[in-house]
């Protein structure tokens, strides 16, 4: 299998005595379901912003979909990993005034030639059919022209969701894609998750502090403590005992 | 306990009763306690400064005595207003024109206000630390008054409403460049974070989640703009720029008083029309 994600040696400092990341190896296939846990401060959402080069590593590499580089990708490995990547934030981080169609769009931007995705209005006939296929997929075809504010927490998750699809992603990384949501949303979403990930073959990498959502939607968890990493198995042979350890000294 | 029964001590003085005299509060604090004495003196240099004003420039109770007279002889012979079907006519083009200027200068200001705007805005600005550059032509448009401006542009373009427009668009980009820059730097940073994560360029995030953010604030500040533009578009003919102002000017130094008073009065029915339209507008985008 090729891997999608390669970590060899991972370090991140804030600053020379703020150690974030000390020594991570990560290997994530293509199509495998990811789980990251851990408690605050453990480094998770580091992890992620360092994967796709929005932070700068201290030591150590990443690959990312074939792009390999230490310190920091030059702009085109950084174009050709965002390129194949979606991305799904804990607060959704919709454009509340604009319709969900027009958010959904939103998710082509930064592509080649996409300056139109601003708005649905000016966007390709291609492109707004792209968009109407990742929002049936997330069942909210009907919603396309409400706004987005007009959407409960979970149903804007799930546009957020629709907004990463319509990339057509070989990976998915969310940062805690359900903590905002409550606990039925929280499920709704995870599901869809998984379902969409498994699906359309596409990796998916997510950070969670939920342990039911960490065992029950992924292929793996790694647990992270104090910047290393704690375990890395298999989620059907997770030992509760270690799960616990993670988030107690 | 302060007793205030006449019966307490037979003279209807407050008592203070024994329990609350050991337990009694401390002194109440000086008057001048927490104004210092830079602040007392700022105040008393301030006040000097307005009494010796006063008597330079504040009417004398003399002058007033003398002015209410001339003042109510102006009244008699301004009143009844010119109701003349050629003079109006020629008042009806003139406000139609004072509109004009001031509907194509405010919407050319918006506008190019956008650009401006963005340039200034710390935080979201292309230029970075160097956005300060924008913000201080910003300010250097909005200081300089209008009137100024019109006679800068009646210089270089002269007499007429050109120059009026041209003063109008440096006012309103005065105007909405400084408060739309304030509302791109309050605008939700979430969504701005989350495209550009996935790569959008700058313009992307400007049209695809910074505008549509702050949209309400900028349609109140154009209404804002607009109004402003009417009231300063009647004034700019005064000093040639076009306008029902220049209609105005000529009536006073030929002394016809009564045609003054007509575009006065034109002057106050547009002015009001357009503020209840703005507020109404306000409301309804709001």
């Amino acid at each position: 299998m090729t891997a999608v994600i390669r970590l060899e040696g991972l370090q991140k400092y804030y600053s020379s005595d703020v150690p974030v990341l000390t020594g991570i190896d990560l290997s994530v296939v293509e199509g495998e379901r990811v789980a990251l846990i851990g408690s605050n401060g453990s480094g998770k959402s580091t992890l992620l912003k360092c994967l796709i080069g929005l932070h700068p590593i201290t030591g150590g590499s990443v690959e990312t979909l074939g792009e390999r580089f230490t310190a920091q990708p030059t702009s085109r490995q950084r174009d050709g990993i965002r390129r194949q990547t979606g991305f799904v934030f804990q607060k959704h981080c919709l454009v509340k005034r604009r319709s969900v169609l027009s958010n959904v769009i939103h998710g082509l931007l930064g592509l080649k030639g996409s300056w139109r995705a601003f708005t649905h209005q000016f966007a390709r006939s291609e492109w707004r059919d792209r968009a109407m296929v990742a929002l049936e997929e997330v069942n909210l075809g009907e919603f396309a022209m409400r706004r987005a504010d007009a959407l409960s927490g979970g149903q804007q998750q799930r546009v957020a969701i629709a907004r990463a699809l319509i990339r057509e992603p070989r990976l998915l990384i969310a940062d805690e894609p359900a903590a905002s949501l409550d606990p039925a949303a929280g499920k709704d979403v995870m599901a869809l998750f998984s379902r969409l990930c498994q699906d359309h073959g596409i990796t998916l990498l997510y950070t969670s502090h939920d342990m039911a959502h960490a065992v029950d939607y992924s292929d793996r968890v790694v647990a992270l403590k104090n910047g290393q990493v704690r375990f890395d198995q298999a989620s059907d042979t997770l030992d509760p005992a270690a799960l616990r350890e993670t988030f107690h000294d | 306990m302060i007793d205030l029964k006449d019966s307490a001590n037979g003279n209807g003085t407050p008592t203070v009763s024994p329990a609350c005299s050991a337990t009694r509060g401390r002194p109440s604090p000086g008057r001048m306690t927490g104004s210092s004495p830079l602040s007392f003196m700022v105040w008393v240099i301030l006040i000097a400064v307005i009494v010796a004003s006063m008597n330079d420039v504040a009417p004398s109770i003399d002058q007033l005595a003398k002015g209410v007279p001339s003042m109510l002889s102006l009244m008699d012979r301004m009143t009844p207003p010119n109701t003349d079907q050629a003079f109006l006519g020629r008042v009806f083009w003139k406000i139609i024109e004072t509109f004009q200027i001031a509907l194509v200068g405010a919407a050319i200001g918006i506008v190019l206000s956008l650009p401006v705007a963005w340039l200034a805005a710390r935080g979201i600005s292309p230029l970075g630390p160097f956005s300060f550059l924008s913000k201080a032509f910003v300010s250097l448009l909005r200081t300089v008054p209008d009137l100024v401006w019109a006679l800068l542009f009646v210089a270089a373009v002269g007499l007429g409403a050109v120059a009026g427009t041209l003063t109008i668009v440096v006012d309103t980009i005065g105007f909405c460049g400084r408060f739309f820059a304030e509302a791109m730097e309050d605008s939700e940073k979430d969504p701005q974070e989350a495209l550009s994560a996935i790569g959008a360029n700058r313009l992307s995030i400007l049209f695809g989640a910074i505008i549509p953010d702050t949209m309400p604030s900028m349609i109140n500040t154009s209404l804002f703009a607009l109004e402003k533009a009417v009231r300063s578009s009647v004034v700019l003919g005064l000093v040639g720029a076009g306008g029902i102002g220049q209609e105005l000017k000529v009536s006073f130094d030929l002394f016809q008083y009564k045609n003054a008073l007509t575009i006065i009065l034109v002057i106050f029915v547009v002015v009001l029309i357009m503020e209840y339209l703005t507020d109404f507008l306000r409301t309804r985008f709001s």
